[in-house]
């Protein structure tokens, strides 16, 4: 019952990202917010539901972008999968963990959907996504992930307490 | 018993008399003698009472000072919900300003009919140039509607659901509209791009288009209503060796500041599709 929470926590997300984080661009790039809580809920060890926590933010992020609904999903799928990856390697550095997940999962959803975008026949040139998109988005990103890790960490803390073995 | 008697009446006889000479002196019926008499008692009177009262202010200080500071407080808490009323107000006030220019905009093409909405959200992908407004398919909205402002062309309905719509804008990159150069009679098609920058592509090499034409909509297509104004040229490109020429567009619309819009919900887009010819294998 606990992992229902997901549904509010990840509806306030993505309104913070419609109404707030699409707008404060870099030149044309854009922090997700979405992506970066995916990340650092993902790295915490103890959370065991992130992957669906990843579909939902995937199909929600789906529903109200232009960007065919499959995308958002396989992309945070992805950044879960990474995560839980890096996160046994940094497990004594999960700031670390976080950055390194933000870092290649942002690759990862924004070269998907710069894929996607030119099958679907979007003329978006390459260098052009990289330099006012990708990497502007990246850097947003990783700014963006020290202040969300602080509050997911509590979240996950309350919502996943860790048991203690005498 | 009697001496007594003789010295309460000697002190009131004495207290009677000294009284009666401070009255004829405070009268001034000593004259300069009373007057000096009094100036000296007026004089005690008013330096004991300057000390008095800075005494009294030295004492009661603290007490006001802490009246002040509340007072100050409650002046503040004041002043910030007048601030806010101020800014809710001006809010308003802006509101009204733009839905005014809208009210005028639709008055002067009464052949199309309006539907007012507000931009509540952009998408959240960098690579689109999309908005949501909260009007949707309970409202009548369709896919392929127009929207406006009274400035000019937005861009048309990509999805609805029941109480909201998402919106292409004319600047994302996977935007083409059908226009026409006011000024050289000339048709061309407008293009997005990632960066939000309009162009012009497919301008007649035997056009003359300069700086500062405008650029409204042709029609063609079905995807738009016509005349509806989008901008004016800034450059030209023409290369003899190139087939068409190419210019880059300054919007009249300011797409970072759209707050509220008008869905033109009498047009419907043509779909053209079924006309275009299947390959022959």
């Amino acid at each position: 019952m606990r992992n229902l929470i997901a549904f509010p926590v990840l509806f306030l997300v993505l309104l913070l990202q419609t109404t707030i984080f699409s707008r404060l661009t870099l030149l044309s790039g854009a922090a997700d917010l979405m992506l970066v809580t995916l990340a650092a809920l993902a790295v915490q060890e103890q959370v065991t539901s992130a992957w669906h926590w990843a579909v939902l933010g995937g199909l929600m992020m789906g529903l109200v972008s232009g960007v065919p609904w499959f995308v958002p999903v396989v992309g945070y799928l992805a950044v879960v999968g990474l995560a839980r990856l890096l996160q046994q390697r940094f497990w004594q550095a999960p700031i670390l963990a976080l950055f390194a997940v933000v870092f290649a999962g942002s690759w990862a959803v924004n070269l998907l959907t710069f894929a996607a975008l030119q099958i679907l026949g979007r003329p978006i040139a390459l260098d052009d996504a990289l330099g006012l998109v990708i990497l502007p988005s990246l850097l947003l990103n990783m700014l963006l992930a020290v202040p969300v890790r602080a509050l997911i960490v509590d979240l996950a803390g309350w919502l996943y307490p860790v048991e203690e073995t005498l | 018993m009697k001496d007594f008697l003789s010295r309460s009446i000697q002190t009131t006889i004495i207290f009677l008399v000294v009284g009666g000479i401070l009255l004829l002196a405070f009268g001034g019926y000593f004259g300069r003698a009373s007057t000096l008499f009094s100036g000296a008692l007026l004089g005690v009177q008013e330096w004991v009472s300057v000390r008095y009262l800075a005494i009294q202010d030295f004492l009661t200080a603290p007490r006001e000072s802490a009246t002040l500071i509340q007072r100050n407080a409650e002046l503040e808490a004041e002043v910030a919900r007048l601030q806010a009323e101020v800014i809710t107000l001006e809010q308003k006030v802006a509101e009204t300003d733009i839905l005014s220019a809208l009210v005028d905009y639709a008055t002067a093409k009464p052949e199309n009919t309006y539907l007012a909405a507000a931009v509540i959200g952009r998408d959240p992908s960098p690579f689109l140039h999309y908005v949501i407004i909260n009007r949707g398919s309970n409202d009548g909205v369709q896919r392929g509607m127009p929207i406006v402002t009274d400035q000019g062309l937005v861009g048309r309905v990509d999805a609805v659901i029941a109480n909201a719509a998402r919106v292409m804008l004319i600047t994302d990159p996977g935007s083409s509209v059908n226009v026409r150069l006011q000024n050289s009679k000339t048709d061309a098609m407008l293009l997005g791009s990632l960066t939000g920058d309009l162009s012009l592509d497919m301008i007649s090499q035997d056009a003359t288009v300069e700086a500062g034409d405008v650029v409204l909509t042709s029609g063609l297509g079905g995807g738009y209503p016509s005349d509806i104004v989008i901008g004016q040229i800034v450059n030209v490109r023409k290369l003899d060796y190139e087939l068409f020429q190419q210019a880059t567009v300054q919007p009249v619309v300011d797409f970072t500041r759209l707050q509220i819009v008008l869905v033109i919900t009498n047009f419907r887009a043509i779909d053209f599709t079924p006309l275009i010819p299947e390959p022959v294998p």
